[in-house]
């Protein structure tokens, strides 16, 4: 098989999950492209292993490990989307704007709004 | 690599118009991948993008079959299809996501994040194809990733790491349990 064929899959679904966290609102759904963004390094990361055959089969292990910590990731960060939405009523992550810096001028109208 | 070898390897790996059974299934399948994660990414409905995520990471699952990686086939399909999305679903139950369409899943960024996304994959693919046009992969032979294959090098070149990932996925347990517990009256974080 060609390498050129997972490779290249393996760049759109990275584009595609990028997409997705730079799009989505709900902070789940941004969690949902960032796995599949990881799914795409997890597949180049075996086409390199089944291309280079390399002894250690370091690409197969390394998918391993990033399949156990994308699960950690996910349930830290379910945890704490869960404790945003609980504490503010929302997991939209563009209302989240604490720690923004107001536009020039509109510093009166936030405080007022306040 | 000099000329003449790259002329020798361009001369005996097979080309694009002839492909192999392997690669016709392999774009099959890689085509409903994409397809379903772009449904996953664009969907109004919160919870049909989970359920295309889940096509996707099936998808990601035969390939890895096609690869001959079974070992990590089986695993994505444990960790991801099982109890990756169920907590995905499960955290969209909790925030109480709507059901239907809702009209306000992508931001207003929406195209600027198109046409990032769109420059990086062009850019990566350019690069990619460009790199890997004549490489080619040999399937035929051992089975690289078969359960005995994975074990052993698991338990013989890569037990550190092994072991200190359960370290990590025990932190990530423990705090996912300080982080979702109810605080008691009175205290405030």
């Amino acid at each position: 098989m060609h390498l050129a064929y997972p490779a290249v899959l393996a760049a759109l679904l990275f584009c595609v999950g990028l997409y997705g966290v730079l799009a989505r609102r709900n902070a789940i759904l941004v969690l949902m492209s960032l796995e599949l963004m990881l799914n795409a390094v997890n597949l180049n990361l075996v086409a390199f292993d089944v291309w280079l055959r390399d002894a250690l089969h370091a690409g197969q292990a390394l998918t391993l490990f990033t399949i156990a910590v994308a699960a950690a990731e996910i349930g830290i960060g379910l945890a704490i989307v869960l404790m945003v939405y609980r504490n503010r009523g929302t997991a939209d992550v563009d209302r989240l704007r604490d720690t923004a810096e107001a536009p020039r001028g509109t510093d009166e109208k936030a405080e007022a709004a306040a | 690599m000099n000329l003449a070898a790259q002329a020798a390897q361009t001369a005996q790996s097979p080309g694009f118009l002839s492909p192999s059974g392997v690669e016709v299934a392999f774009l099959l399948v890689g085509l409903v991948t994409l397809g379903a994660a772009v449904v996953s990414v664009t969907t109004k409905q919160l919870v049909h993008a989970a359920l295309w995520l889940v096509v996707a990471l099936g998808g990601l699952a035969v390939e890895y079959l096609l690869l001959t990686a079974e070992f990590i086939a089986w695993v994505q399909v444990l960790i991801y299809v099982g109890s990756v999305v169920v907590l995905l679903l499960f955290g969209l139950m909790l925030t109480k996501a709507p059901i239907g369409r809702s009209p306000d899943a992508d931001s207003a960024n929406r195209p600027v994040a198109l046409a990032v996304a769109t420059a990086a994959a062009a850019a990566l693919v350019w690069v990619v194809a460009d790199a890997f046009r004549t490489t080619w992969i040999e399937l035929d032979g051992p089975a690289r990733g078969t359960t005995g294959v994975t074990g052993e090098i698991l338990f013989r070149h890569w037990v550190l790491p092994f072991e200190a990932l359960s370290v990590l996925l025990l932190a990530a347990l423990v705090g996912a349990i300080v982080l979702s517990r109810k605080k008691p009256e009175g205290e405030r974080d």
